[in-house]
């Protein structure tokens, strides 16, 4: 933890949504960073409570299923005294038939000021955001685009361990075609100046994925090699039937990450996982469970962080 | 924002170092002594005078004293008015405040909205037992009920000036003045 610089320069904060992370600095993502800093700092007080957000309403809107995520996003608001409603597909509106237009407008009626959205569909929040006029949006996951908030705590947790990120070496492996994560932890890693290598089975990795800056190795041991954190994402086991990988041992005997795999990465290495795991799929126990994974320290981040956005997008005069 | 015109200096660095240590000397007065306080800085300037006060005191009486800082921009009331959000800074106290005599220790008194704040915050760490206020400036203007215990300097000040309390570790030297807000 003595790796976190002492000053981060302030600055205004320009983003009114949390889309993606394209279109930030570095000098941004380090500034949220800092700020969820002082908000881990909350989570540790014996009232876990601030009144930052008091009197702000947040509908956490989830079209897909994602304990973890609204929880974490719910814990956040709760901590920053905000009133806090789920509102979750099954049964809703959507399902008899309204659009997403209307659910923005019926949000805005109900006097929703933020809201947190997760949907299968590319651009579902960019649309909701669109038809706001006042409420803001934050992007918990669409469809395979972009977790910013993931890629956020990532970069938080990385941040506290290794210090400044330039420079660093970031090996993630796994099954990066249908994966946000990757998306959002490539973009958020690449602005902070890392060498990104990606790693997984060939029929897993996009097209023309150097368009993005990073470089692919078939092989992880060599996309592993020096690393200073290893990345695994989670695989999906009914790829399996879409004829991506053979089969699930298979599978792990080449890209899950073992005590073996490890060795080729810097002593010391942060393993990270986005969960939930898949104990001897992507990941062996030993690694799960071994000194150098901080995954459960991830989901910690993730309140964090997720506290730092609603208060720098959500907490002012709108 | 507003540009500000200096008016005139109300403290060079040796008069504001007097007051820090008459500060110093009535905190330990106050409390019968060194037992059982905290001295807490309020962000940002209150933070490194609350540790020169610290310094002194110690120096002075032989003993450690415990010093923390406070941010209090989560508590503030004008949040909904302002358009940009302001810097959270850390908030760390050196052990549990319960049942301690608290210092705080800002470097302007004003409106007095900024000591409610950093009471609301203070209260959510623990329960103090007695807390006290120092200021190095207090300039009038108060908004609510809320008084300086240790006071620097009284300053009658009009609304369209601002006073202030420089530091050497943020602002390069030491010194108090008084502005005047342009016209936009």
């Amino acid at each position: 933890m003595s790796a976190m610089p002492n000053e981060v320069a302030q600055l205004t904060w320009k983003h009114r949504n949390v889309i993606d992370l394209d279109n930030w600095t570095r000098e941004e993502l380090y500034f949220c960073l800092d700020q969820a800093r002082h908000m881990e700092n909350v989570m540790d007080r014996p009232i876990k409570k601030v009144p930052v957000l008091r009197g702000k309403m947040c509908v956490n809107l989830f079209f897909e299923n994602s304990t973890r995520t609204r929880v974490s996003f719910e814990l956040a608001e709760k901590m920053l005294s905000a009133d806090v409603v789920n509102w979750s597909v099954s049964g809703s509106s959507t399902a008899k038939g309204e659009t997403m237009r209307d659910t923005a407008w019926t949000l805005e009626a109900m006097g929703a000021d933020i809201v947190v959205m997760r949907h299968g569909a590319v651009g579902a929040p960019q649309y909701l955001a669109s038809k706001l006029k006042h409420g803001i949006v934050l992007n918990a996951g669409d469809g395979t685009h972009a977790h910013p908030t993931q890629a956020l705590l990532d970069l938080y947790t990385a941040w506290k361990h290794l210090g400044t990120l330039e420079g660093k070496k970031i090996a993630i492996v796994g099954d990066v075609l249908h994966s946000r994560v990757a998306r959002s932890d490539v973009l958020g890693f690449g602005t902070m100046g890392c060498d990104v290598v990606l790693s997984g089975p060939p029929t897993m990795m996009p097209r023309e994925i150097e368009a993005l800056g990073v470089r692919y190795e078939k092989d992880p041991k060599i996309a592993v090699k020096d690393a200073d954190m290893v990345y695994l994402l989670r695989i999906q086991r009914e790829r399996q039937q879409d004829g991506l990988f053979p089969s699930v041992d298979e599978y792990h005997r080449w890209w899950g990450a073992d005590s073996e795999l490890l060795t080729y990465a810097k002593p010391g290495a942060l393993v990270m996982h986005p969960g939930p795991i898949n104990r001897g799929v992507e990941i062996a126990s030993e690694i799960a469970d071994g000194h150098q994974s901080v995954i459960l320290e991830q989901v910690r981040s993730g309140v964090a962080i997720r506290m730092a956005l609603l208060y720098l997008c959500g907490g002012g005069a709108r | 924002m507003a540009q500000l015109t200096e008016k005139a200096r109300l403290m060079d660095s040796q008069d504001l170092n007097r007051v820090i240590r008459r500060i110093a000397s009535e905190i330990v007065e106050h409390n019968k002594g060194t037992d059982n306080m905290i001295l807490v800085g309020i962000h940002r300037r209150g933070v490194y005078l609350a540790r020169r006060i610290q310094k002194m005191i110690e120096d002075d009486e032989h003993v450690k004293v415990p010093c923390g800082e406070l941010d209090i921009t989560l508590y503030r009331d004008d949040l909904t008015t302002l358009f940009e959000q302001p810097m959270v800074h850390s908030t760390r106290m050196p052990e549990d405040i319960s049942g301690k005599a608290i210092f705080l220790v800002d470097d302007v008194i004003y409106t007095g909205r900024t000591v409610r704040a950093a009471l609301e915050a203070l209260v959510d760490l623990g329960r103090p037992s007695i807390v006290q206020l120092a200021v190095i400036i207090d300039r009038g203007h108060r908004e609510l009920p809320i008084h300086a215990d240790i006071c620097g300097k009284n300053v009658p000040t009009k609304k369209s000036e601002v006073i202030e309390v420089r530091v050497e570790e943020l602002d390069g030297k030491d010194e108090v003045v008084i502005c005047e807000r342009d016209a936009e």
